[in-house]
């Protein structure tokens, strides 16, 4: 078994498997808990009722809603009935959650959390002050030294391995201290390598998220699903990037723009500023637009959290405040802080099953399963979080189909014991290739000039309000960056831990997710959920079209392949495991 | 707009921010196993634009001027633990490290007292084996209940200060008791996770925490020089946790 990716999702499936007792080898870039896991902040959603009533099926709607129609209502029944059992099974191992005088987990709200299908706000996020991810990765590492999995640390996987029947039998990997490629075969390959946020210029994301997994499916012949669905989170600190968690507003703290107005009031009657993060990020940018926007070139909003009292928030946000300090300048206790939408997470991704199995159209089904292949966490598109994600449904999409990954795999090897099929003989060809040309190119462009135009081009043409005009142009920058990326030099030919090799190898996948990106998105001409182009905008009470959504012709997932760089697509389920379909509706708040 | 009101006179005098052009000199060790020269400190001069708030944001740029200068870096806000180095003779982490806090030339160093893999990259083998020595997971060998065990916010709070770390390992390469017995004494990081798990009200391991540590090296080999405190990137305090474990050893001996 090879699992690609030691975050949240990669380490709840390991889990499975190593308590299994199955032989499991995770490769990742970095150390474990160095994955982006770690910088989670707000909390994990599960209608656990620990505050006031809350069940599944609220938990079920707000998710429909959140993710304006586009989400998988079945996948989507799935999160959140597992969701309770799959928090009380991670308090079990020991997570620190918050508590409450009665010992049970402390919850607060979050955007889009509602009781009553759209009432009022509900406490849904259960928490770990404001380190929820910290705490969750950690817990679930421990957890998997404890069931003695194996763990391959700088490990970078760089290509899927397919044999001529389309199955997936294992991956190629370079060692980062050593410099030697391997290649590691498994009965079955799960990805689960997080997004590739640094696909654009101004990102909450890390480092390392550079989507690897997308750009080996995309390499291998593998379709990238709903790609131009990029959320925009409301409180990324200005000039900074980094993430200040929706947890403020949910203890209560308030967007102002420059009169000092509470302006999501207007927008939102009822949610306030806990309206979905789409919603929100697009309220800030329509301030900033009408020049109420703040500082000297009006090009932000604040986040005011100075009411909330200093002991609360060094009891519930005490990262928060060391952020304020660090990256701003800013003693939130006193002052409020500037902040910008900012690029957060990635809605789409490798298409899966409810079970993590990738899917991929065969003969004229367009979910025909890829044997051997699986895919979890933010790299894939199973698709709970459809146009726009929920706060907290990260981490639980982690859990849930981390877990259900690893059941599926347990229980199938269990039923059906497999040999290893036998490997193609040029299965690291493509990877020995890609490292030749580098090796070979001394003269050619620096990665990171390359990267940073990509990152750029993104920023401009596909950011929170998207023209058709600008997209097409980003459409042809991207395409002719594609050519530059085929060109990129390595001045670096050390064998031992050659952090340029990586760096160049991280932007051949790049391309592939800012293209797949790029294309998804010019090629959608309707607004929904993250995706509001200029051109299709309508009001609310337009009778075809509400809000410039249009289900008639766009309710439907999208497919990009990097083969011909072309599209297909294939329909929404509509109908959920068990409970009454949510049908479309108009997306107010 | 009005003056008069609060925010919008505390924005417009605040965030005023004119970011300074200067050049900055750094001095940097380098070690690369893979060409045949022994490690040198390497001094390069880069023209900074302002804009590189933290001193990881200056490596960067560093590295766009010299591709081959490895380091370790991720999340780029202290929460990864990936960028522990040595600045200027003190551990610390790159992301936290305000540019503007750094006088004169800034000289950087791996993280002392482990071996090298390459330039600012140590080899973290013993830190981590020490990490796992110390069985640093919760257990509780009770069938666990339909819901979550129940936890008083009291015994909660005994787990701040603790859970946070964020295993940097910049505490204990700045402890001589480590650089020392890197094999045999556990460390400050690996000892403040020691206590997490013993002061847990949920783990039933008390007993053989203690057992464990019951070594001539593995705990006492702190001498509560403090240095782990005075670098931890999170303000935690391993000293005072691996007292309370002595204190625990005391109580239960007499």
């Amino acid at each position: 078994m090879v699992i690609v990716g030691a975050g949240g999702s990669g380490m709840r499936a390991s889990l499975q498997l190593a308590r299994a007792g199955l032989n499991v080898a995770v490769l990742s870039k970095v150390f474990p808990t160095r994955s982006h896991t770690v910088a989670a902040q707000g909390g994990i959603g599960a209608s656990l009722g620990n505050m006031s009533e809350d069940n599944w099926h609220y938990h079920f709607y707000d998710t429909v809603k959140g993710g304006d129609w586009l989400g998988d209502q079945d996948a989507i029944e799935f999160m959140c009935r597992e969701a309770p059992k799959v928090v009380y099974e991670l308090e079990h191992f020991g997570m620190p959650f918050d508590r409450n005088p009665d010992g049970t987990i402390y919850q607060r709200p979050f955007g889009g959390h509602t009781a009553n299908y759209g009432e009022k706000p509900v406490q849904r996020a259960c928490a770990s002050a404001d380190r929820t991810g910290h705490a969750m990765l950690h817990t679930l590492y421990q957890q998997n030294i404890k069931a003695r999995a194996q763990f391959f640390v700088e490990w970078m996987a760089l290509d899927i391995i397919r044999d001529a029947d389309g199955d997936v039998l294992g991956v190629t990997a370079l060692e980062m201290e050593t410099g030697d490629v391997y290649i590691l075969e498994g009965k079955c390959t799960l990805l689960a390598t997080g997004g590739a946020g640094r696909i654009y210029a101004a990102s909450t994301n890390a480092y390392i998220n550079t989507g690897d997994g997308l750009g080996m499916a995309a390499r291998a012949g593998l379709p990238l699903e709903d790609m131009e669905f990029w959320q925009f989170h409301p409180t990324g600190v200005h000039n900074a990037g980094v993430l200040l968690t929706e947890g403020c507003r949910g203890e209560g703290a308030i967007l102002r723009n420059v009169n000092g107005e509470r302006f999501m009031e207007r927008y939102a009657p009822t949610l306030k500023d806990l309206a979905p993060r789409d919603f929100v990020s697009r309220c800030m940018d329509q301030e900033i637009k009408e020049g109420r926007g703040c500082g000297p070139n009006k090009d932000y909003v604040v986040l005011d959290m100075t009411h909330l009292g200093g002991d609360t928030i060094l009891k519930r946000l005490p990262s928060v405040y060391e952020i304020g300090h660090n990256f701003a300048n800013v003693d939130i206790t006193k002052e409020p802080i500037p902040v910008v939408p900012t690029i957060h997470y990635q809605m789409g991704g490798i298409p899966t099953n409810i079970h993590g199995q990738v899917v991929a159209p065969k003969n004229g089904n367009p979910s025909s399963i890829v044997p051997g292949a699986y895919a979890v966490g933010e790299c894939s598109c199973v698709s709970v979080h459809g146009a726009n994600r929920l706060g907290t449904n990260s981490l639980l999409d982690l859990l849930v189909f981390g877990r259900a990954a690893g059941n599926h795999i347990v229980d199938t090897l269990a039923r059906e014991p497999k040999a290893h099929k036998p490997l193609p003989a040029d299965a690291a060809e493509p990877s020995l290739a890609r490292l030749a040309r580098l090796d070979g190119a001394s003269d050619g462009e620096y990665a990171q000039d390359v990267a940073n135009d990509v990152r750029a081009a993104m920023q401009l043409h596909a950011g929170v309000f998207r023209t058709q005009a600008s997209m097409d142009e980003g459409v042809a920058k991207i395409a002719a960056l594609r050519q530059r990326s085929g060109a990129i030099g390595l001045k670096d030919k050390s064998k031992v831990f050659n952090t340029a090799r990586i760096e160049a190898l991280e932007v051949e996948n790049l391309i592939e997710c800012a293209q797949a990106t790029i294309v998804s998105a010019a090629a959608r001409h309707e607004c929904r959920g993250a995706h509001t182009v200029k051109e299709y905008e309508r009001g609310a009470d337009d009778p075809q079209h509400p809000l410039g959504r249009n289900d008639a012709q766009w309710l439907k997932h999208t497919l990009w392949f990097s083969r011909g760089n072309r599209l297909e697509y294939k329909p929404v389920q509509l109908k959920p495991l068990t409970a009454d379909s949510v049908p479309p509706k108009v997306r107010t708040f | 707009m009005s003056n008069s009101n609060p925010i919008s006179s505390f924005l417009n005098s605040r965030f005023e921010r004119v970011p300074m052009a200067s050049k900055r000199t750094f001095q940097v060790y380098r070690y690369d196993p893979d060409q045949n020269a022994p490690p040198r400190m390497q001094t390069i001069e880069v023209d900074l634009d302002g804009s590189e708030r933290m001193l990881l944001d200056a490596l960067i740029k560093l590295k766009s001027v010299d591709p081959t200068l490895s380091f370790r870096r991720s999340c780029r806000e202290g929460v990864c633990g990936s960028d522990a180095m040595n600045i200027n003779g003190k551990n610390g982490l790159a992301c936290l490290t305000n540019m503007r806090t750094l006088k004169g030339p800034i000289v950087l160093k791996p993280l002392p007292g482990l071996p090298v893999v390459r330039d600012l990259i140590v080899d973290m083998t013993l830190f981590f084996k020490q990490y796992h020595s110390i069985k640093p997971y919760l257990v509780n060998d009770d069938p666990p209940p339909e819901k979550e065990r129940l936890q008083s916010p009291a015994q909660r709070d005994e787990l701040d200060g603790l859970y946070e770390c964020i295993l940097c390992a910049s505490c204990s390469t700045a402890c001589p008791s480590f650089w020392w017995n890197p094999d045999k004494f556990v460390g400050p990081a690996g000892l403040l996770q020691a206590y997490r798990f013993i002061v847990d009200s949920r783990d039933q391991a008390t007993a053989e925490r203690l057992d464990n540590l019951e070594d001539p090296y593995r705990l006492f080999r702190c001498h509560s020089i403090m240095n782990c405190v005075e670098v931890c990137p999170k303000g935690l305090n391993p000293t005072a946790a691996i007292g309370k474990i002595k204190e625990m050893m005391v109580r239960r001996a007499v």
